[in-house]
């Protein structure tokens, strides 16, 4: 079933995103919107728009029955997720299937296994991919958890099995310290939970986060190669590039090979992200999730490969095979792309939604804006402070991180607040030249660096 | 009357969460700087204060509902 009008249940960069590609194969558009939303770019560029409620996304782009009737009302066939809202929602998935609607993107069953965190493990075990080693279950005895301290190594963290949200977390360098540490843990257990039983978890010091592309049709799998997210803000990436600075080329081969591996292994269908955590001081990874969607960052494998990885998605939605075979998926130079977000860097971040007043944008072949904005637009402060993604290329990584801060300098966004002149430091740091960072780098640079963020 | 003011454009609530009393209620002291509601913008919540001392008379908006910068939100006595 090839599709002929497509929905759009989502805003932003990503509607426009989407539209785009719905447009590039001849599909029609039909964008839902919420009340504050009725300027968004993305309802001016769709062949039809509808209001599916008030400002506040639970009323409207979270809101299932809404995005089904308009999907019927408009007659379309297929409804994009993009990423976020209810992209990775079983629920409404089984609803859209159960309205004879086509979702883009795997089945309710799939997004269900990967969304729960040890039923996602186990798969990622069976497949044979390293997870980050644990304890198999809760463990109450001290010389029971030194044993298993000392096969996944050291550190370890020890984590109340009855807690949540990180609460009672300690981790212990040695032996000696795992001694002194778990009793504590157990005793705060206890009194926190009336459940003193704990896990242990292997901690990946200074761990890169690396990430693999892949794209399913059910039957086969590729990958589009690695992406490194590892420049992040409170678990919020802001800098993406594709291939990884730290990866040789062996390494690269069994990172992907592993990813495609899983996804083949469960018979995904669609665009899809297996995440990792990497160690660079021993060449290890370690699977941390499959994410069921397309990503913010798809556009810096698009960049090094080539291909049009949202388009593709919805052919193989629309019942396409992949268009792709592995070997002809090639690494072609770096790319780099950076989320320009409404927020004050030099104000904790402080957000800043309101009137683009002006909107100057870099252009040069090698630089792409995925954006939705336009002079005269107010931005709402109902939704996330994404304002659109910088991208460039570059036949290598210097080219790329010179050509990136080429582009923030010539692009302005006046009227409102943006993370540019964070990002334009960043550009020029020496740390992020070498590629000598870690999930945790951004947040420490931020507290020693915030006079190199020029307003 | 005195008014109390969003700083910024946003969802207003006038409880710390769900299923909570508000901040304040008719007759309460109010002293500046107290946390008279929390504003939502761009998924963070923030504070809003009181600029001035005295009687909390009422709110003028309701709970969840979207108000812009400047706009008047309670009124103190």
């Amino acid at each position: 079933m090839v599709i002929k009008t497509l929905l759009i249940a989502n805003r932003g960069e990503i509607a426009v995103r989407i539209i785009r590609a719905a447009k590039s194969l001849g599909i029609k558009t039909v964008q839902v919107y919420s009340e504050a939303d009725e300027n968004m770019l993305a309802v001016k560029l769709a062949d039809q728009a509808i209001c599916i409620g008030p400002a506040s996304a639970a009323q409207s782009y979270l809101k299932h029955d809404a995005i089904i009737s308009a999907a019927k009302d408009a007659g379309a066939d297929a409804i994009h997720p993009g990423y976020g809202f209810l992209s990775e929602n079983a629920n409404f998935v089984r609803a859209v299937a159960n309205a004879g609607l086509i979702f883009v993107g795997p089945d309710a069953d799939l997004i269900e296994k990967m969304g729960n965190k040890i039923a996602a493990r186990q798969t990622a075990m069976k497949a044979g991919v390293a997870v980050v080693p644990g304890s198999d279950g809760a463990i109450s005895d001290l010389d029971e958890a030194v044993r298993v301290a000392n096969e996944i190594g050291y550190p370890v963290m020890i984590k109340a099995a009855a807690g949540g949200g990180g609460r009672g977390i300690r981790i212990a360098d040695d032996e000696a310290s795992l001694r002194r540490l778990a009793p504590q843990a157990q005793a705060e257990a206890v009194s926190a939970f009336g459940d003193g039983s704990y896990y242990l978890e292997y901690v990946v010091v200074n761990a890169r986060h690396i990430e693999v592309q892949v794209m399913g049709d059910g039957k086969s799998a590729v990958h589009f190669f690695e992406r490194e997210c590892s420049l992040q803000r409170r678990r919020q990436k802001i800098w993406e590039e594709a291939p990884s600075a730290t990866l040789d080329e062996a390494t690269r081969q069994e990172l992907c090979q592993s990813a495609v591996k899983l996804t083949r292994d469960i018979g995904y269908v669609g665009a899809g992200t297996v995440e990792y955590l990497y160690e660079e001081s021993t060449g290890r990874f370690f699977f941390i999730e499959m994410n069921t969607r397309i990503q913010v960052e798809h556009p810096v494998t698009e960049a090094i490969t080539g291909y049009d990885l949202v388009a593709e998605m919805i052919r193989i939605a629309g019942g396409a095979p992949l268009s792709v075979s592995q070997d002809d998926i090639k690494i072609n130079g770096h790319s780099i792309e950076v989320r320009i977000n409404a927020e004050n860097p030099l104000m904790h971040f402080l957000p800043s939604p309101g009137v683009i007043t002006t909107l100057t944008c870099a252009h040069a072949p090698e630089v792409r804006f995925d954006h939705f904005l336009y002079e005269g637009y107010t931005i709402p402060p109902f939704y996330d402070s994404l304002l659109g993604k910088l991208i460039v290329h570059g036949n290598n990584r210097d080219e790329a991180i010179a050509a990136m801060h080429h582009a923030l300098e010539n692009t302005t966004i006046s009227g409102i607040e943006t993370t540019i002149p964070l990002l334009i430091a960043l550009a020029k740091d020496n740390e992020v030249k070498e590629g000598q960072v870690h999930t945790g780098w951004l947040e420490h640079w931020l507290e020693h660096n915030i006079e190199k963020i020029k307003p | 009357m005195t008014d109390i003011q969003s700083p910024l454009p946003g969802t207003f609530y006038l409880t710390p969460s769900p299923g909570e009393p508000a901040y304040k209620s008719k007759g309460d002291t109010v002293s500046e700087g107290d946390v008279i509601g929390l504003i939502e913008v761009m998924k963070t919540f923030i504070e809003v204060k009181a600029t001035d001392a005295g009687t909390f008379d009422s709110y003028v908006v309701e709970n969840e509902q979207p108000v812009q910068a400047g706009q008047v939100i309670a009124k103190l006595s």
